[in-house]
């Protein structure tokens, strides 16, 4: 293994993306994220690497990661590596770093990926981004980009349009704040990045086909290895999939006057819109559902067709996590909560009342169809 | 046998939040609360204790203020507690801060029994990497998004909550422990843990207490030390207001006519 | 006189409020509709060390202060009048009289038990005859020199946490004696006396009008037999006892009313800035506003006098030989009145919604009247002031 020195960044090349299987199946934030990391090497032009840990992955699973934008695939295989540990996998990931020095990794900031990636950090002595929401490499893309998403006078800054660092964008402060951090003494720059947000890209057959896949040997022991994995178990009621979903109903506070009834009314709606039941922090909180259902800053971020906002106050943590959703409406019984203000659609009443009425009125129309 | 328990002092971001022009928090005008995840640690370090009878230590980096929520855990049950604290820190990032928790943690001493609990993630910054990130400093096992502890002879039996189910893992002490809400209700503060509370040990460890731990160096923490820096950090952009409907048909007819139904 | 509270003392009332907000409040409606005991927020607050607050941890106390108790009433009431008066007569009527008055081994038997929750107190004076006229009392005792107990026979009606209670402090007649004059009046004592003593049981259950929830029964004793060493207190100063009591009592009255008072003005200062009327929240109307100030003037004033009494009763537990019947009464008297007059002039302010069981205002009204009533009518703390002015 080669020298590693994190300071001296003119060492490192390349873009990673650690690609999460679970059971041997890639998951879907390592498509997002290639397709995220694809834009990022472009800019620089660079490799985009996906780095594949796991015990027998099918060779077209790692040739697939190619389809959405890998240029080669790092394929560590370990009976050690078919399931997640914190130990297993940060030995081997942090090993492969030091060898090959990428400049940037990204990690989907899943429960395996926030446990793996500050681990990594803290032993590669780098810096972690924690769930970016966006990244740039150019500065003028960047620029554009607080145009469009930020209240900044742009101005009265100054830009050096010659940077080369990743600038990571992230919520704060429960989204009352954005924050873009960088990591410009040390490398690889890392980040987790929040499933959800980067769009996947078309998958390209011929990208495909052309892929290498590297299957880099494996220096793992089970003494490595300080847990032992004693059960894996599936959630045996189904964990709502809010990401995918192409229309969200949600609830909030305003059903706490009788929360059944609030959510089997949401389910209804949702159920007429070919929809799933979302919540409000308050909500999740409050024990009133469970929190696969929370939509917000420390929930899920949607981009649905259709959002709902049932009895919603609107506070910004809750807005981070749905304000990109193609069309929102809100029904809520104060006409001035904050929710009005991002809605497309606003229903000022009780929402006991109204979404009996939208239901009927859904019915009738699909009825007339 | 130690449960050692990490927690942090942080604005209330469920209430108001302010945030002043040039785009930073203004912290002096927050309520500050302790984090919630720290409290489901703090609990299960004293669902520890009642079992086993071991001593309750907790520890928070951050200013002297910090003190009265320190009172808080110990009120709660805690034996005993260190606040790290010193300008030196001060700027500190998420790697820079676990180097001096984790110097703070050698300093009261980790045993073959121990265990360190922290709670998942602060409300303030939503990072979820100081636990994991000091565990690698005192190279203990992690489990994170712990959501049931049981203890075994010199293990514990961890669930680990993954988003489609969870895992059952064996991890022997010294570990370290990140805890999420789901794992327990925390306690009350008691009448009499009240009234005692200002009379147990607070230790403040500062720079000259940690320097000669091997983790603290002037290029390893604060400011200098951090690896990461806040580039920009602004508001978004507030959303124009979008169209008011009287009644639920007429939202019906409008979303209709643009074929979303 | 110095109001600022100690750090432990602003640890204590957050953690009221925390504990208030998150387990009582939800149960308020529900209790008060069903008329239901919240044995299951006793259990809470046993566990927190919220029933032996003030008592020292010798016997199993918090080893808190009398103002720390005051407190827990006070944020308890804020949100539910009934959680508050349970609080109350457990503390200040049955262990306080115990701890004041009993025998080393009354103290270890019993405070131990009641300060940990395990058991719950109550006191009983109050007859079917005998309520402000305490000379009225009926119930009686008779030494059975064969077994060396005492034999109860009589009722007491009105009593608090009956239902639920494992020990009541109760005043029954034991002989005659003749006062100064030379006329002859009735020798009063008190005695501890067990749920499951022979003889004793727990009667009719009263539908009241506010804190429903609170347990009030009838206490029955019939050829009820206790052991000799249950006289609570010397032989015939059982009517002292209870005034003293009593004194302690309305401290506990007092906190709960003016807990009610503040509780009702919480709601109300939240309801008027989101009620609209004529294009405006009703915030802005001068009437609300002058309403508003009034009513918080009073709820202060109110609140310095319940305060002032505990502090005065913190200095008869840290030793001095001083009373504070009229602190108390005078606590009791303005809280109670402060706390139907702020109900009733909240709940206008709610207007027809205030009427309704939507809302917790007129529960808060229902729950005020009684701190005008009991352990000592508004009257009788008027004829407790007015007999030290004009002595």
């Amino acid at each position: 293994m080669s020298e590693y020195n994190f300071t001296d960044t003119a060492a490192f090349h390349g873009v990673w993306v650690f690609c999460e299987q679970r059971d041997g199946v890639i998951q879907s934030i390592s498509y997002q994220l290639l397709s995220e990391g694809r834009k990022l090497a472009n800019d620089i032009g660079v490799e985009l690497c996906g780095v594949v840990l796991g015990s027998g992955v099918e060779e077209n699973y790692l040739k697939a990661l190619g389809g959405y934008g890998a240029d080669r695939v790092y394929y560590l295989d370990s009976p050690l590596l078919k399931d997640y540990t914190t130990d297993g996998y940060a030995k081997v990931l942090c090993d492969l770093v030091k060898d090959k020095k990428p400049e940037i990794v990204l990690i989907g900031a899943t429960n395996i990926g926030r446990d793996l990636g500050p681990r990594c950090a803290a032993r590669l002595h780098t810096g972690l981004t924690a769930d970016a929401t966006h990244l740039d490499i150019d500065t003028g893309k960047y620029v554009e980009f607080l145009k469009e998403s930020s209240s900044l006078d742009l101005s009265k800054q100054k830009f050096d349009y010659e940077d080369r660092n990743l600038k990571m964008t992230r919520p704060a402060f429960g989204g009352h704040l954005m924050a873009t951090i960088i990591c410009p003494r040390f490398r690889p720059q890392m980040s987790t990045v929040r499933p959800g947000v980067m769009q996947t890209q078309e998958y390209d057959e011929a990208a495909a086909a052309k892929v290498v896949v590297e299957n880099v040997p494996v220096e793992l022991t089970a003494d490595d290895i300080g847990v032992e994995i004693l059960e894996i178990k599936k959630s045996a009621a189904k964990m709502v999939d809010l990401i995918g979903a192409d229309v969200i109903v949600s609830v909030g506070r305003g059903i706490s006057s009788d929360p059944e009834k609030g959510i089997a009314l949401a389910e209804e709606l949702a159920g007429v819109l070919g929809g799933v039941v979302g919540a409000s922090r308050a909500v999740v909180d409050a024990g009133m559902i469970s929190s696969d259902h929370q939509v917000g800053q420390t929930g899920k971020t949607v981009h649905p067709r259709i959002y709902v906002a049932l009895g919603i106050s609107g506070a910004i943590q809750h807005v981070a996590g749905m304000q990109d959703s193609e069309t929102i409406i809100a029904v809520n019984k104060n006409e001035t909560a904050p929710i009005f203000g991002v809605a497309n659609y606003g229903i000022v009443g009780d929402l006991f009342k109204v979404v009996p009425q939208l239901i009927a009125e859904i019915k009738a129309v699909q009825a007339a169809k | 046998m130690k449960a050692i328990v990490c927690v942090k002092q942080v604005p209330d971001t469920s209430g108001k939040v302010a945030v002043k022009p040039d785009g930073t928090l203004d912290r002096a005008s927050m309520a500050t609360i302790t984090n919630p995840d720290d409290l489901s640690a703090l609990e299960a370090a004293l669902e520890l204790k009642e079992q086993t009878g071991c001593e309750v230590v907790v520890v928070s980096m951050g200013p002297f203020t910090a003190e009265g929520m320190l009172r808080e855990c110990i009120a709660r049950g805690a034996d005993r507690a260190v606040l790290i604290s010193g300008r030196e820190f001060g700027g500190s990032d998420t790697f820079a801060t676990s180097q001096i928790i984790a110097a703070g943690i050698n300093k009261i001493g980790v045993g073959p029994e121990d265990v360190v609990f922290c709670g998942r993630q602060a409300i303030d910054g939503d990072t979820a990497q100081v636990g994991p990130q000091i565990a690698e400093k005192l190279h203990l096992p992690q489990v994170t998004y712990v959501a049931g502890i049981k203890k075994e002879g010199d293990s514990l039996i961890c669930k680990r909550m993954l988003e489609d189910g969870y895992m059952t893992l064996k991890v022997k002490t010294p570990c370290l422990l990140t805890c999420i809400k789901e794992l327990n209700t925390p306690r009350y503060m008691s009448v009499s843990g009240i009234f005692e509370c200002y009379s147990k040990p607070l230790e403040i460890f500062d720079y000259p207490a940690l320097k000669d731990d091997p983790l603290i160096e002037t290029d390893t923490i604060g400011l200098k030390g951090s690896p990461t820096n806040v580039f920009k950090s602004f508001t978004p952009p507030q959303k124009g207001a979008g169209t008011m409907v009287e009644s639920a048909s007429a939202l019906v007819g409008i979303l209709n006519d643009k074929h979303l139904i | 006189m110095d109001f600022t509270l100690s750090k432990e003392q602003e640890l204590v009332q957050k953690m009221y409020r925390e504990f208030a907000e998150n387990e009582v409040k939800p149960l308020a409606q529900e209790v008060d509709e069903e008329e239901r005991f919240p044995e299951e927020t006793v259990k809470k607050m046993a566990k927190l060390g919220m029933m032996g607050i003030y008592f020292p941890k010798e016997y199993g106390g918090a080893g808190a202060d009398v103002l720390s108790y005051v407190m827990a009433v006070e944020e308890l009431s804020k949100v539910c009048g009934t959680t508050g008066v349970i609080v109350s007569a457990h503390t200040s009527l049955c262990a306080a009289p115990i701890f004041e008055n009993g025998t080393p081994a009354q103290k270890e038997k019993y405070l131990p038990k009641l300060c940990s929750g395990e058991w719950l107190g109550a006191f009983g004076l109050t007859e079917p005859g005998a309520g402000t006229d305490a000379q009225g009392q009926q119930t009686v005792a008779v030494l059975d020199e064969a077994t060396d107990e005492w034999v109860l026979n009589g009722s007491k009606i009105f009593i608090t946490n009956a239902g639920y209670a494992n020990v009541f402090i109760i005043i029954a007649v034991t002989g005659t004696v003749l006062d100064r004059r030379g006329r002859k009046q009735k020798e009063i004592s008190a005695f501890i006396v067990e749920r499951t003593d022979p003889g004793f049981s727990v009667g009719k259950h009263e539908k009241k009008m506010g804190i429903r929830g609170s347990s009030t029964c009838e206490l029955i004793f019939e050829d009820c037999r206790i052991p000799k060493d249950r006289m609570l207190g010397a032989k015939g100063k059982g009517f002292a006892l209870a005034m003293k009591t009593l004194d302690g009592g309305r401290i506990g009255i007092a906190s709960q009313a003016l807990g009610i008072a503040e509780g009702a003005l919480d709601e109300t200062v939240a309801y008027v800035k989101e009620r609209k009327q004529f294009g405006r929240s009703i915030s802005a109307f001068q009437n609300t506003q002058f309403e508003l100030a009034e009513m918080k003037a009073r709820v202060d004033a109110a609140k310095y006098l319940v305060y002032k009494a505990a502090l005065k009763k913190q200095e008869a537990m840290d030793g001095a030989k001083i009373r504070y019947s009229v602190e108390a009464a005078e606590a009791k008297l303005i809280a109670s009145r402060t706390a139907s007059d702020v109900t009733r002039r909240c709940l206008q302010l709610f207007g027809g919604y205030g009427y309704t069981r939507d809302y917790p205002i007129e529960r808060m009204m229902r729950d005020a009247k009684i701190t005008e009533i009991y352990e000592g009518t508004s009257e009788v703390q008027m004829m407790v002031i007015s007999g030290d002015l004009l002595k």
